[in-house]
């Protein structure tokens, strides 16, 4: 009896630990979150969907910078969502007994936390200087550095999680391996790649050392890649170190909007993945 | 080591059980070792995982549409067997086989196999029913679509033959395009055997169809087992004597990567050869 009054205790012990340790985890969160709910959601109105970003002491949005983002991921993601699949699918698919994929594997988890300064600098280097200017398009090439070592490694996961059985299956059929691999495995993981994609667009989002040195800023209306283009993170980085109220206002706005949407993008992610069909 | 297969019984660790026989064994066994013109003929095979032996010189011959069981304990080789007939361990790069597989007369081990029109003679059903995540119909249709350009009406066709075939089309007609992964075990299983029997294969391995089913569905897929043996030669591995009893025509008991015993089923539980097969059937041990 004893011993079982000395287990109860210990479980209760160790439930109360881990919840309170859990609780204060989440509690960052909160006051995070609410932070920027109570100082960012007054400044949120049209104006700062409409308009672009104004001079200090008169009043414009964020429009121009919303855009420049979303273009800027859109193009990140477009370049660096298929090479992460394709290597996502060499490194599980076709190399499993190379020696180059073990190589390939573990400079991917470098690039995968290398800090995104570094990132910024190297395009900074390669294409900024050699173009002579900063432009979006160097932006969105920092972005898919950015991308590409999330989307290896979670597609590489998915497909893991893709039973062998599937696979012998279809080899016995006598499909050949490309087909077993577009046809079953993928069609198989499709759920979790997409996922992995969605998380990393939502990696790339709120990054901003990466912009700095290579999309900058551009106080105008502009949808040319080839131009410095305004982007959220870079705004905001501006505006709130500025000594203005305004501009301020508007920081505290775009944080808001950039939390949000990633958390946004966060939970879809989750969700997708839990409601997709089971089955091999 | 001796071609002959019988002498190869008696070497290592049979010797002893050969010693105690009560039987004479090689009057029955040896009359199934050699066929006229076997389906596939089996000389002298070894098979290695890696560095482990699972295989030790296997020599058999595999008659045209008849069932073929393999039986034994669990490890004794039997699914490793079957799994070289059409080469599919292949999919691991450090399992490899040495001897000779003839089908037809050909060495299908030999490098210049091509291993898909090997896989489209022979084909294969597993243990775990593998429907692919795509519709009944697509599960079908992506095996023909391997092979043959069909029109839409005879690939129509070809899917309901084979859904017949597999006795599967009465429960199936009215949910061709719902996804595959929704029909029961049973179900599942027999739409592998369908879309298995689709591309008209030659041989039918069977790896232990039924241990993962209920046994209505075990049921059923023996039925289709002894149904589809006028048309294929089947080799089913199962490690349930009475289901090797019931199905097959041959049965080969194996032990530890060595074929023990091997006639006709009949022979084999009511008069085994040795009195290892006899402790075997028995419950003995395994």
């Amino acid at each position: 009896m004893n011993l079982y009054r000395r287990r109860l205790f210990i479980n209760y012990f160790n439930l109360t630990v881990s919840t309170l340790m859990t609780v204060f985890g989440l509690f960052w969160l909160v006051w995070l979150l609410w932070t920027l709910l109570s100082n960012g959601l007054q400044w949120i109105s049209l104006d700062v969907f409409t308009q672009i970003t104004p001079p200090p002491g008169s009043t414009g949005g964020l429009a121009n910078a919303i855009v420049g983002s979303l273009l800027m991921t859109a193009m990140g993601v477009a370049m660096g969502a298929p090479i992460g699949v394709l290597a996502g699918t060499y490194l599980n698919e076709f190399g499993r007994a190379s020696f180059f994929a073990p190589v390939v594997r573990f400079v991917n988890d470098i690039l995968l936390s290398a800090p995104s300064i570094i990132i910024g600098i190297f395009i900074y280097e390669v294409m900024v200087v050699s173009m002579g200017h900063f432009s979006g398009w160097a932006g969105a090439a920092a972005l898919a550095l950015i991308v590409i070592p999330v989307v290896v490694r979670t597609t590489e996961d998915m497909l893991r999680m893709v039973p062998n059985s599937l696979r012998e299956a279809a080899a016995a059929l006598g499909a050949p391996q490309w087909k077993i691999v577009t046809h079953i495995v993928y069609r198989a993981a499709k759920t979790g790649i997409i996922t992995g994609i969605m998380l990393g667009v939502a990696r790339v989002s709120g990054e901003t050392a990466p912009l700095l040195f290579t999309a900058l800023n551009n106080q105008f209306w502009s949808l040319s890649l080839d131009q410095p283009i305004a982007n959220l993170p870079v705004v905001i980085f501006q505006f709130a170190m500025s000594p203005y109220d305004d501009w301020q206002h508007l920081a505290w706005a775009g944080a808001l909007l950039i939390t949000f949407s990633i958390l946004c993008l966060n939970i879809l992610a989750r969700v997708f993945l839990r409601t997709r069909k089971p089955g091999h | 080591m001796n071609r002959d297969s019988i002498d190869m019984l008696n070497d290592s660790t049979f010797v002893e059980n050969a010693m105690v026989n009560e039987h004479d064994s090689s009057a029955h066994t040896a009359t199934v070792r050699n066929f006229q013109s076997p389906k596939l003929r089996v000389e002298n095979l070894d098979f290695h995982y890696g560095k482990f032996q699972a295989l030790h010189g296997i020599s058999m011959d595999i008659p045209e549409k008849k069932v073929t069981a393999f039986i034994g304990p669990s490890g004794c080789g039997k699914s490793t067997l079957l799994r070289i007939f059409n080469r599919i361990y292949e999919l691991y790069p450090d399992q490899r086989s040495s001897g000779r597989v003839l089908l037809d007369g050909d060495n299908i081990l030999s490098r210049d196999q091509d291993l898909n029109r090997l896989r489209a003679k022979v084909g294969m059903v597993f243990q775990k029913p593998t429907p692919f995540p795509m519709s009944v119909y697509d599960n079908i249709a992506f095996g023909l679509r391997l092979y043959e350009r069909l029109s839409r009406t005879r690939m129509n066709d070809r899917v309901e033959w084979a859904l017949k075939k597999a006795a599967l089309w009465d429960e199936v007609k009215d949910k061709l395009h719902q996804i595959g992964t929704q029909l029961s075990g049973g179900q599942q299983q027999r739409l592998c055997i369908a879309r298995g029997i689709a591309v008209k294969p030659e041989v039918l391995l069977f790896d232990e169809p039924a241990s993962e089913l209920d046994p209505i569905s075990t049921l059923k897929i023996e039925e289709l087992v002894s149904e589809l043996k006028d048309d294929y030669t089947i080799v089913i591995v199962t490690h349930n004597m009475q289901q090797a009893a019931r199905v097959s025509d041959y049965t080969a008991l194996m032990y530890l990567g060595k074929l023990v015993e091997y006639s006709d089923t009949n022979t084999l539980f009511t008069n085994p050869g040795k009195k290892q097969t006899e402790d075997y059937i028995t419950g003995r041990y395994g």
